[in-house]
């Protein structure tokens, strides 16, 4: 790997791998999983090593991140669990991408490696490799110590970055030790009992302020839209309204006849026009006539009448296809001996990401043609450079992948559909571009959220417990529609028959922060608050009494049921809400309180409280603010967000159709408590999201008697619901 | 080919009279801090001062700025050193980080225009500028920090 200009550096000074002076330590992976060795004897082995750690003279350490950064923090917060073991001195720790290449900086996935950074993981994946990894690190350092001193390793201690001798008071710095001291041929291994306990912890669990902010407060942070390379030109593509068309003809002599065009390529399923400046490739972007072809699958599809229709006919249709997802314990018997039985239906429409930074990427070939640069922000670099050659026809060893900061992610960008027509369209010119959809090209040429049509049914036996769920999702995408059905995580019931059944209309979908569990906990809450209310309980009282609550998630609802103060009464007009939260192993409650303008129909959440038991906690304040971020992307779905299809395309062309959450609409006061836990990380990027599609339901029928069934609460549903 | 101030620095684009500012800023003066996110004037993102008032540069067209002072975030200070840079920090405002040169010289007409706002001053004055990550709490203690602390 080498390092070049508009590598994203803002991390570190440059030079991390062409620096020959301090120790630098290689991260290897074998049977036992991750483990350092000297880097010359890595290199000779296995020829696929990179630099996990240096330590330089001057005392700066330099830690290769593998946390892909679309806001969420992890480049940052991954090093620090390394830096932890280290007991390395945090204000002189800098940060670099880890190169694209899983087999050295992967995580193990099953009998696999990768570095796809989704469903807010990338911590608790991490964690146990990188603590070990800093404790090896720590122990080389103090064993080049004890051998110049000629004392016992077991003697020393470390403060931060310094090695200590108490008995006789020396001190040597990680720095000095790194300008003398020699890789020993092995590493020394770490058990589990050497790794610091919580109370000795520096790093995690304090805040630790994120090295990513201060290149983002004065424009030096470098995206891949911000690249810019000797010989530039700029592209943009295409793509047809009814997705999957592919182009057959266009106007190309009236567009290269253009100023500035130089070229018009046809892709696979768009064409591309390039320019020497971007002002020009949106002219010629514009006055771009193209014949699609007509048969796509999508064409003609309208979602809205797929919704009230076609899915709500085959929500109850058991004659309809369907796919098991859960089938547990007696579902029939469960029914058939129910003491009640309630049902409820939930609607949820499409939803678009909405990134801030429309999908681009940039692209180099070298002269022979045979390996290319790639600059892009990605969920996912390792499979993004593999896709990238394979697309190209190149060894993944042809493609050198240069990671960016992503103006954002939520899923998206675990798939590079944007940077593959980037390199393929410099291929074509045979010049670096730079290809940057626009933000309507963003949007129709998305991949969505699936739309879907819950149908639900508890049975409640005769002791009042709920004791069978039936729940069937109809939509497109697989698991993209029940993703979030995990009631064995909060709720003990026995008999569950869980299905899906999956019309499919030939549009592009995809992981959405917190993928299919906000309308799924939508759905499952909606049903638990409307038989509370039924039953004439307490929400809390009900869910505690009659829904066998574990340990882990009855802690979470007490906690919230005082962060809210609950049973305090709110001011005339506000009301509260109230769901539980799952994703990534973290489990959550929250409560919002809510207002509304009967004249209008919109809904206000003026305040959110979320208690969150997400294991060791490794940065507690970049966590609250990945929850907070959470809590505003799911409200925002909430009450505005909402993508339709009429014939096979996308209605909504950029913000002022495809609406998301402003400042005027945030919440005016967000609470987020942590349970204490010992326990290991588990993901807390996506908590957020799910429990407010619920919690605002439930408070709307607090406040208003009425229920919310179809998602997001848009001022013409609430009207709608209000006059039912 | 237009001429205008950026940043205190003479320079002159050559370029149609109807190009975006957005592009002659990010793209032929590589001041790429300032960032494309709609391109129709409805995110914010874009935002900088012409003669100190903040505006969409993806919505002003290059003419409208010749001989005007233009102001980035590149040199809204020399050092990060403007109270809200400092305040943004002090926050630790941004995520992904993408919006947030918009929402800073959109804060920083604000503050030069009224030295404590209330909340809803901060509100109304901010909320056209979106941030996907949902930061806008952080935002308004940014701006309420840097109001106390300039």
């Amino acid at each position: 790997m080498t390092l070049i200009e508009g590598n994203a550096l803002h991390f570190s000074r440059r030079g991390f791998l062409g620096s020959a002076a301090g120790l630098s330590f290689a991260v290897a992976f074998g049977a036992n999983g991750l483990s350092l060795i000297p880097e010359a004897k890595a290199k000779a082995a296995a020829g696929k090593i990179g630099a996990w750690v240096r330590i330089m003279p001057d005392d700066r350490i330099i830690i290769l991140t593998p946390g892909a950064e679309m806001g969420q923090g992890s480049s940052t917060g991954v090093p620090v669990a390394l830096a932890e073991e280290l007991d390395a001195d945090w204000s002189k720790v800098t940060l670099d991408w880890a190169p694209a290449d899983a087999a050295t900086y992967g995580y193990s996935r099953g009998s696999s490696r990768s570095m796809v950074i989704a469903g807010s993981r990338a911590i608790m994946l991490y964690y146990d490799d990188m603590r070990i990894a800093g404790a090896q690190v720590r122990k080389v350092l103090l064993q080049a110590a004890a051998q110049k001193w000629s004392v016992d390793a077991a003697s020393l201690k470390t403060e931060p970055s310094v090695v200590v001798h108490a008995p006789s008071g020396r001190r040597m710095t990680y720095g000095e030790i790194a300008s003398f001291a020699e890789m020993p041929a092995t590493m020394p291994s770490i058990s589990k009992d050497e790794l610091k306990k919580k109370s000795e912890f520096r790093l995690i669990g304090k805040p630790v302020n994120r090295l990513d902010i201060p290149p983002k407060v004065n424009g030096t942070a470098q995206y891949s839209i911000d690249v810019h390379l000797p010989g530039m030109v700029y592209a943009s593509t295409v793509h047809a309204p009814v997705q999957l068309s592919k182009p057959e003809s266009w106007n190309d002599a009236e567009i290269r006849a253009m100023k500035g065009v130089s070229d018009v390529i046809k892709l696979d399923m768009g064409v591309a026009v390039v320019a020497d400046t971007y002002e020009r490739v949106i002219a010629a972007r514009n006055a771009l006539k193209v014949k699609w072809t007509e048969d796509a699958k999508a064409a003609g599809y309208d979602s809205e009448e797929a919704l009230h229709k076609t899915y709500a006919a085959m929500s109850h249709d058991a004659a309809a296809p369907s796919t098991s997802v859960k089938k547990s314990g007696d579902v029939e018997a469960a029914f058939a001996s129910a003491a009640k039985v309630y049902k409820a239906s939930f609607m949820s429409d499409y939803g678009y990401h909405a990134q801030m930074e429309p999908l681009n990427g940039v692209a180099r070939f070298n002269e022979a043609g045979d390996t290319v640069e790639i600059w892009e922000g990605t969920q996912a670099p390792d499979s993004s450079r593999a896709k990238i050659a394979q697309a190209l026809g190149l060894k993944p060893s042809q493609v050198i992948h240069h990671q960016q900061y992503m103006g954002g992610g939520f899923g998206r960008r675990t798939i590079t559909d944007y940077t593959i027509e980037a390199a393929l369209i410099a291929r074509a010119v045979k010049k670096p571009v730079k290809m940057i959809w626009t933000r309507e090209e963003d949007i129709a040429y998305g991949m969505f959220r699936p739309q879907t049509y819950q149908c639900l049914e508890a049975a409640m036996d005769k002791d009042g417990k709920i004791s069978g769920w039936r729940h069937c999702v109809v939509g497109d995408g697989g698991s993209l529609t029940y993703s979030g059905i995990k009631l064995e995580s909060y709720y003990g019931i026995p008999h569950q028959d869980i299905i899906q059944r999956g019309p499919s209309h030939g549009i592009r979908l995809k992981h959405w922060r917190a993928v299919a569990h906000p309308f799924n906990l939508f759905a499952i809450e909606g049903l638990v608050d409307e038989m509370a209310a039924k039953e004439g309980q307490d929400p809390f009282a009900f869910r505690r009494q009659r829904l066998a609550m574990p340990e882990k998630a009855l802690r979470v609802f007490d906690m919230v049921e005082k962060m809210s103060d609950w049973k305090t009464k709110r001011p005339e007009g506000r009301a509260l809400g109230l769901s539980v939260s799952e994703r990534s192993g973290s489990l959550g409650a929250g409560v919002v309180e809510i207002s509304l303008d009967r004249r209008s129909g919109k809904i206000h959440v003026h305040k959110v409280w979320a208690a969150v038991d997400g294991g060791t906690v490794v940065q507690p304040e970049m966590a609250r603010r990945n929850i907070e971020s959470g809590i505003i992307y799911g409200l925002s779905s909430v009450l505005k967000e909402r993508a339709t299809f009429k014939g096979g395309a996308v209605e909504q062309t950029n913000f002022h159709e495809y609406e998301v959450l402003r400042m005027s609409e945030a919440p005016e006061e967000i609470h987020v408590a942590f349970v204490d836990s010992d326990a290991k990380p588990t993901g807390l990027g996506e908590i957020g999201n799910p429990f407010i599609s619920a919690a605002v339901a439930n408070a709307f029928h607090a406040l208003t008697g009425k229920r919310l069934y179809h998602m997001p609460f848009t001022p013409e549903r609430v009207l709608e619901a209000l006059k039912a | 080919m237009v001429a205008f101030n950026v940043n205190g620095k003479r320079v002159s684009v050559d370029a149609e009279d109807d190009t975006p500012l957005l592009w002659a800023i990010r793209e032929h003066l590589k001041l790429t801090g300032t960032k494309f996110g709609c391109g129709a004037g409805l995110c914010g993102a874009c935002t900088v001062h012409v003669n100190g008032e903040a505006v969409r540069s993806c919505m002003t067209a290059l003419s409208e700025v010749a001989d005007a002072s233009v102001t980035t975030i590149e040199g809204l200070s020399p050092d990060s050193s403007h109270p809200l840079q400092k305040a943004w920090i002090a926050e630790q405002v941004p995520q992904c980080g993408y919006c947030q040169s918009g929402q800073i010289m959109k804060a920083a007409e604000l503050l030069a225009q009224n030295k404590s706002p209330s909340r809803a001053e901060i509100v109304s004055h901010m909320n056209g500028n979106i941030c996907r990550c949902g930061t806008y709490t952080r935002i308004v203690a940014a701006i309420q920090r840097a109001a106390k602390e300039a």
